[in-house]
């Protein structure tokens, strides 16, 4: 059999055609819309355990996708393999015609033809292995010099992505993706008591972000060991307050994925929930999600649906104001396409999914948020957190217990869950201090973990439910 | 094949031992969004890696999409500066029994017949709760895994796979009820009557709401409560490598009796049909049926050959590499032995306590520990030995050692979750449970 891969030479020498032959494809065959993504990457990933390297490798990958949209309803055909694009263009067409739903338009955008390309200082991609491996050594050793620390995990990934995008509308977008995560966890044993402590740190493709991180790994290890003689909090209701990192966290995963519309606009009882203009917090409350914020991981020109994104309010002094959109599911609510739709590769059709999403600042200072508690509880860095629409659970890498307005003893890892309609209601207080956390990825159905960022100033939460032992 | 022996005898002439592993796929998934059909997804993937061992250190490359023999190769001898010593051997002579994994009758299912299938399903859900929006995603598909290696080693073998899954999605005012199953194999298994009426049965038990106590309760585990809530730490100190670095709290038991003398666990990558079955790993190594758990004895852990090497051991045939990567030990099917209590004496034993289905966020505690807590996305309230109703904003949280070392019972009625596990209800004794107040 003869195989002619795909490459990325022999899609610039298609480029000239591409556009042509999409048209072409879509002549007299019935289809609404077509768009096709072609894309090649690479990525380097290191692995520690301990003082053992487990993990050195580089990749490679190439591949694309046919999507094609017939009377409301979809075909998708990915391939790592190019040859004959015009049998997967008849497939994903036979596979939307299965369907047959009642006529249908994709909300409006603009045609582009645009190249788009990072601006990067130190570019992950273009660092040597031997720099990068010197660097991770060099934070394994500190974690490794705690005392009572017994093992590590460090796990490195950077990637770039050069992604061709046309559709049958005449948009043609080259883009250039780059993307960097790196996470950095000490396990302290003590007989048979283990703990450990995580540090997640990422930026798009910039590699000085993961650069002079010791002192960071050193106090992460001191944590984790410290944690091996602290309490578990008493279960009940606190009042808490969030560190940035944490409540960028509540954002994303107890809000932010409520407004992704795929969730909302085909449940008439979900509708009626998340309707605009509905009150969901005090006028101090305001949640954005904004890919042209630069430099961040979720930052974006285009979505891979080729609309530019403009940046939007979620809830504006309390009240529901926008929502995260597609081209279909903005025509399906009657809205504008908000320039949300993201896959994380070529394997995936693009979903409607967050960029970087944040609380904006208030006033009130830490100080000022302690103050009136008499015992409530420190919440602070992320360490995973999940939802199921109304309900949220999302756990912290550190807590204390705050007592008589003072940060007391240091606690074990707790997690925290409510209902995100009386939660957002009682977020008492907004702090003045917003930062971003690069550290994230988010998952949704089967596609992880995409860039994205969060962030938040501290904010304090009345009767929020503390999990314990 | 032809492209891994060209690919291996490039990587000979730089490396002193070689192995070129590859995978290819082809799915095709009918997806129903909200009881309508949506989307019809065909998804072809194939991807190349190169393990090597140069100058006694391993290097790794992958592809995916044609990258050319020698740019793998180069990639492979870069990473090999730096990685870890070679101090395996890649298996000579492959030589296993056969394992059922492929079934001619899945490719053949036109794909009518899968939408046909998916309006059934949902028509089922829909005749209990008219309300009630369904997602569903039928799948079916064939891989192939091929491996090559300079000690002589080649082998492949083809798999088959078909799929069902439901997801339920119930709004009542601000109040939201998620139900949902699946069920998979290698056979072209599309009986919807089961799945149908698993579903329905959660419906049943949601049907009112109910709330239970802040304090330690008995709690009965269901097959999806098992793997929502108790599967990943459990796995998680088995694994080899956690073994070999000291941070599993098994690392010393083996032999030694951790959990309840009725229980029994073990990996079997020889089940006929089964969706985590194979005949040899990722490395070519032989699957087999490996005891883990031994009437609550602690029997093995998983290892793979590089892991095993730094262990001092064997590898048990449990080399795992998700989407073509680095290798690591992994489980194939994990299976926990029947019992003899039926699920309806386990409800009727309880004075008050809860059936956990499914728990969110399980995975987010400290899982090296063997912790496990989370938010009760799907569970029933039982009082005097009556299901009550749902519970709602409650949490629960324990370890799964403790949980597991003397179980009042252990269930009868065992089956597959996602293809992968097989598990009775499991029913502890005292599981910590907080709820809202008010």
């Amino acid at each position: 059999m003869v195989t002619t891969f795909f490459t990325f030479a022999t899609v610039k020498a298609y480029n000239e055609g591409m556009r042509d032959a999409i048209a072409d494809a879509l002549k007299g065959r019935g289809a609404d819309y077509i768009e096709v993504h072609f894309e090649e990457g690479e990525a380097t990933n290191i692995a520690y355990r301990g003082k053992r390297l487990e993990e050195i490798s580089r990749g490679r990958s190439s591949g694309g996708n046919v999507r094609a949209l017939v009377r409301g309803s979809w075909g998708f055909v990915s391939f790592n393999n190019l040859d004959g694009l015009r049998g997967k263009v008849d497939l994903a067409l036979q596979e939307a015609k299965l369907a047959g739903r009642e006529p249908f338009k994709l909300s409006p955008v603009k045609s582009v033809v645009d190249t788009v390309a990072p601006q990067l200082e130190k570019s992950a991609t273009t660092v040597p292995l031997a720099t990068k491996k010197e660097l991770l050594d060099r934070y394994d050793d500190v974690m490794l010099s705690i005392p009572r620390i017994q093992s590590t995990r460090i796990n490195y990934r950077d990637s770039m992505r050069r992604t061709i995008f046309a559709n049958s509308e005449g948009s043609y977008i080259e883009q250039t993706r780059t993307d960097l995560a790196m996470r950095l966890t000490a396990v302290a044993r003590e007989g048979n008591e283990v703990q450990q402590a995580s540090l997640s740190m990422g930026s798009n493709g910039e590699f000085s972000a993961v650069e002079g991180l010791d002192g960071q790994a050193r106090e992460l290890a001191e944590r984790a060991a410290a944690l091996l003689s602290a309490p578990q909090v008493k279960g009940a209701e606190y009042t808490v307050i969030l560190d940035p990192v944490l409540a960028g966290v509540f954002a994303h995963e107890a809000f932010g994925h409520l407004s992704e519309s795929d969730f909302v606009y085909q449940n008439e009882n979900l509708k009626q929930i998340m309707v605009l203009g509905k009150r969901f917090g005090g006028k101090h409350l305001d949640i954005v999600d904004d890919p042209t914020v630069p430099n961040l991981r979720g930052s974006y020109k285009y979505d891979d649906e080729g609309t530019a994104p403009e940046g939007i309010y979620l809830i504006r002094e309390g009240i529901l104001e926008g929502r995260l959109h597609s081209r279909e599911t903005a025509t399906r609510m009657g809205e504008k396409a908000t320039g949300n739709a993201r896959a994380i590769n070529y394997a995936f059709p693009p979903i409607v999914r967050m960029s970087n999403t944040f609380i904006e600042s208030g006033n009130t200072s830490l100080e000022d948020m302690l103050a009136d508690i008499e015992e409530g509880v420190y919440v602070k860095d992320w360490y995973g957190g999940t939802t199921s629409l109304e309900m949220f659970t999302f756990s912290a890498g550190e807590a204390r217990m705050i007592r008589n307005g003072r940060l007391a003893e240091l606690l074990r890892p707790v997690v925290l869950t409510g209902n995100v309609f009386t939660t957002l209601q009682n977020i008492d207080a907004i702090g003045n201090d917003l930062d971003m956390n690069q550290g994230g990825g988010c998952g949704k159905g089967g596609q992880y973990p995409l860039p994205v960022s969060d962030g938040s100033p501290h904010i304090r939460i009345r009767h929020c439910v503390v999990g314990g032992r | 094949m032809e492209n891994l022996a060209e690919i291996l005898s490039g990587a000979r002439q730089k490396a002193e031992q070689a192995e070129v592993f590859s995978g290819s796929s082809r799915s095709t998934t009918v997806q129903f969004e909200a009881n309508e059909l949506k989307q019809v997804q065909t998804r072809e993937k194939t991807s190349v890696s190169l393990r090597i061992f140069r100058e006694g250190r391993i290097g790794f490359a992958a592809a995916s999409g044609g990258n050319g023999c020698e740019a793998l190769v180069n990639m492979a001898v870069e990473t090999s500066r730096f990685g870890g010593p070679a101090n395996f051997q890649f298996p000579s002579s492959l030589e296993y029994s056969e394992v059922r994994t492929y079934d001619a009758d899945v490719e053949k299912i036109p794909l009518e017949r899968l939408v046909e299938t998916g309006r059934q399903l949902i028509g089922k859900i829909k005749a209990h709760t008219p309300d009630i929006l369904c997602d569903v995603h039928i799948t079916r598909g064939t891989s192939s895994v091929s491996l090559v290696n300079s000690q002589s080693g080649e082998e492949s073998y083809h798999k088959s796979f078909f799929s069902l899954e439901l997801e339920g999605i119930l709004v009542r005012g601000t109040d939201i009820l998620f139900v949902g199953d699946n069920q998979s194999s290698c056979r072209a298994a599309d009986d919807i009557t089961d799945l149908a009426s698993k579903v329905t049965w959660q419906l049943e038990m949601a049907r009112k709401k109910a709330a239970v106590s802040t304090k330690p309760l008995p709690v009965v585990f269901t097959p999806l409560g098992v793997a929502s809530a108790l599967l990943s730490p459990l796995v998680l100190a088995f694994n080899g490598k956690a073994v070999l670095e000291g941070s599993s709290p098994l690392r010393d038991k083996l032999g030694q009796q951790i959990f309840d003398r009725r229980l029994s666990v073990w990996d079997d990558a020889t089940i006929a049909y089964g969706v985590g079955s194979y005949p040899f790993d990722d490395e070519g190594v032989p699957g087999q049926r490996l005891p883990l758990v031994t009437d609550g004895l602690v029997t093995n852990f998983l290892y793979d050959l590089q892991t095993a090497a730094l262990a001092g051991t064997h590898s048990t045939g449990n080399g795992q590499r998700p989407g073509g990567g680095f290798p690591s030990p992994g489980v194939s099917s994990l299976i926990l032995g029947a019992g003899n209590m039926p699920f309806a004496a386990m409800v009727k034993d309880m004075k008050e306590g809860l059936i956990v289905e499914g728990v969110m966020g399980a995975e987010q505690g400290n899982l090296l520990a063997g912790d496990f807590s989370g938010n009760v996305l799907l569970g029933y309230k039982v009082e005097n030995g009556e299901v009550m109703g749902r519970v709602k904003d409650t949490m629960i949280a324990g370890n799964v050692f403790q949980v597991l070392k003397e179980l009042p019972g252990i269930g009868q009625e065992a089956r597959w979750v996602g293809g992968i596990l097989r598990t009775p209800p499991l029913y502890c004794s005292a599981v910590s449970v907080t709820a809202k107040a008010g």
